[in-house]
């Protein structure tokens, strides 16, 4: 039984007497623990198929389960990072990491009475991205990059089953993009937690998931589902080998056919 | 220029500008031969200040601890009713159109039918105080929990977070400036509103002094009362500028690294 399953899912907006069919039939499913790339042309509904799973807009029709479950409303205690970090300005990164610690069970009961342990093991993971000086800092004083980071512990910290990550590189430059899909794939690697990885960055896409669904234009229809067979951990030298230039080649053929 | 005469320029314009303004004002009373009824001199209106001071601070007295009274009470009425507008489309589309129209309303009409409710004195200041000062100060809390950034608002949702918590966590930090910033303004007002009621109808209070001398034809003490009133309501939104970069710092944040 899959973690997560959608079968025939479709999402109609409705904006006044517009309506726009944003997803039709997409029928997908990750299994626990499994790291999953959605791609495609811009405005295909990639980010819908996020909302969708973690509850956030209904399906207008088909049925979406989590653990077994359907989806009616936003499910509790998933991570999410987002292109924008989010983070709040009047808050410390410290204090930014801790918020789903006062918002998530257990968490949330314990919180006030072992913040010591909780602050320590927000430490261990500001240490894991590189960020351990910058705990008291506020958000508005670190780089982008370093605020990326600091959203995708917030995502972490309380070791989610699932985490929704909506092109949360998009706004870097290329150097700190690469560096951090190598602190994405280690934070994976060691909690394996199930992953949704919406990009637009095929070789992100092909880096990070174990499989890539390839969306058409609006309305977005899953066209393609490639496994990337690429052993882990893979590097950036990973990126420039004949097998993993040869995927992102497969990938990109196929999204062109659809600009075509 | 060094930076230290620079900054200590900058400190200094406040004064010359007012310095300046005055001298002119003098020049002109004397050059246009202006009878003092019309418009004193500051030097006379500055006599007269110092002459009556007693007088001229326990007049305002009454008029600031009103004007006080009711700025508060339209902090506590302004975000509470602010939050609920900001929190709930449906208080928003039910209330937004009765304040708009509350607020249309000329406050010094309402002075006459608050003395006939509540009597002659300093209620009437308070109230007039606190429903002018309400206004900018529901709009600008409800603007401040409105502008919530999408985004953030799934992060907490799919965390599992209530209506409440979204609101503790988020909307009320994130409208503190804008309420602590519609604060300079409201105390402003509340002066505006204190002063209206007293002189339309009332038995203390600054706007009261300067009423009984302009019927005296005591031009200059008239005039001490509207410097009074000037300085008082600089000197309150200074209190509130200081309130809210102690409040706020992170809004500030360029200024607070150094």
């Amino acid at each position: 039984m899959a973690f997560v399953d959608l079968k025939g899912v479709s999402l109609t907006y409705r904006l006044g007497k517009e309506t726009t069919l944003a997803l039709a039939d997409a029928t997908l499913s990750i299994d626990k623990g499994e790291f999953i790339a959605v791609v495609g042309p811009s405005g295909c509904g990639k980010s819908t198929i996020m909302k969708l799973v973690t509850g956030l807009l209904p399906a207008s029709s088909g049925e979406v389960r989590v653990s077994g479950e359907v989806v009616k409303g936003p499910i509790k205690g998933v991570g999410m990072a987002f292109q924008n970090p989010t983070l709040m300005p009047w808050r410390t990164t410290m204090d930014n990491i801790l918020l789903p610690m006062e918002v998530v069970e257990p968490h949330k009961r314990r919180f006030r009475s072992n913040r010591a342990e909780y602050e320590e093991r927000a430490m261990k993971l500001l240490q894991t991205v590189g960020l351990a000086d910058f705990a008291r800092r506020y958000p508005w004083q670190l780089s982008g990059g370093m605020q990326q980071r600091s959203n995708l512990c917030r995502a972490l910290i309380h070791e989610p089953e699932l985490l929704m990550l909506d092109e949360p590189f998009g706004a870097l430059d290329a150097f700190t993009r690469e560096e951090l899909w190598g602190v994405m794939q280690a934070l994976w690697l060691e909690k394996r937690f199930t992953g949704v990885l919406v990009t637009h960055d095929l070789r992100e896409a092909v880096y990070l998931a174990d499989t890539v669904y390839v969306m058409s234009k609006r309305p977005g229809r899953i066209v393609l589902t490639r496994k990337i067979d690429i052993p882990r951990p893979r590097s950036l030298a990973t990126t420039f080998e004949p097998h993993f230039v040869d995927i992102v080649h497969e990938l990109r053929d196929r999204i062109s056919q659809e600009h075509a | 220029m060094t930076d230290f005469r620079r900054e200590a320029l900058r400190i200094a314009m406040p004064w010359l500008a007012t310095a300046v303004l005055l001298v002119i004002w003098e020049l002109a009373c004397i050059a246009f031969d202006i009878p003092e009824i019309i418009l004193p001199k500051p030097s006379k209106i500055f006599t007269v200040f110092v002459a009556r001071f007693d007088i001229l601070m326990a007049y305002c007295w009454d008029t600031l601890w009103t004007t006080v009274i009711g700025f508060l009470l339209a902090i506590a009425g302004g975000l509470l009713l602010g939050l609920a507008i900001g929190a709930s489309p449906f208080i928003y589309s039910g209330l937004y159109p009765l304040l708009i129209a509350f607020n249309a309303i000329p406050k010094v009409a309402l002075v006459p039918i608050l003395m006939i409710w509540v009597g002659v004195g300093s209620l009437p200041a308070v109230i007039t105080a606190f429903v002018i000062s309400f206004f900018p100060i529901v709009v600008n809390v409800a603007t401040g929990l409105a502008t919530i950034e999408p985004e953030m608002r799934d992060v907490l949702r799919s965390l599992g977070a209530t209506r409440t918590e979204i609101l503790t966590k988020v909307g009320i930090p994130r409208a503190m400036p804008y309420l602590f910033a519609s604060l300079k303004v409201a105390i402003t007002l509340a002066f505006i509103g204190s002063v209206i009621s007293e002189t339309v109808g009332g038995n203390n209070g600054i706007g009261f002094l300067m009423l009984s001398a302009s019927a005296r034809n005591d031009a200059p003490t008239t005039f001490a009362g509207l410097f009074a009133i000037a300085i008082m309501g600089v000197l309150m939104y200074a209190v509130c500028a200081l309130v809210e970069k102690r409040m706020t710092r992170w809004a500030f944040r360029g200024e607070l690294v150094s």
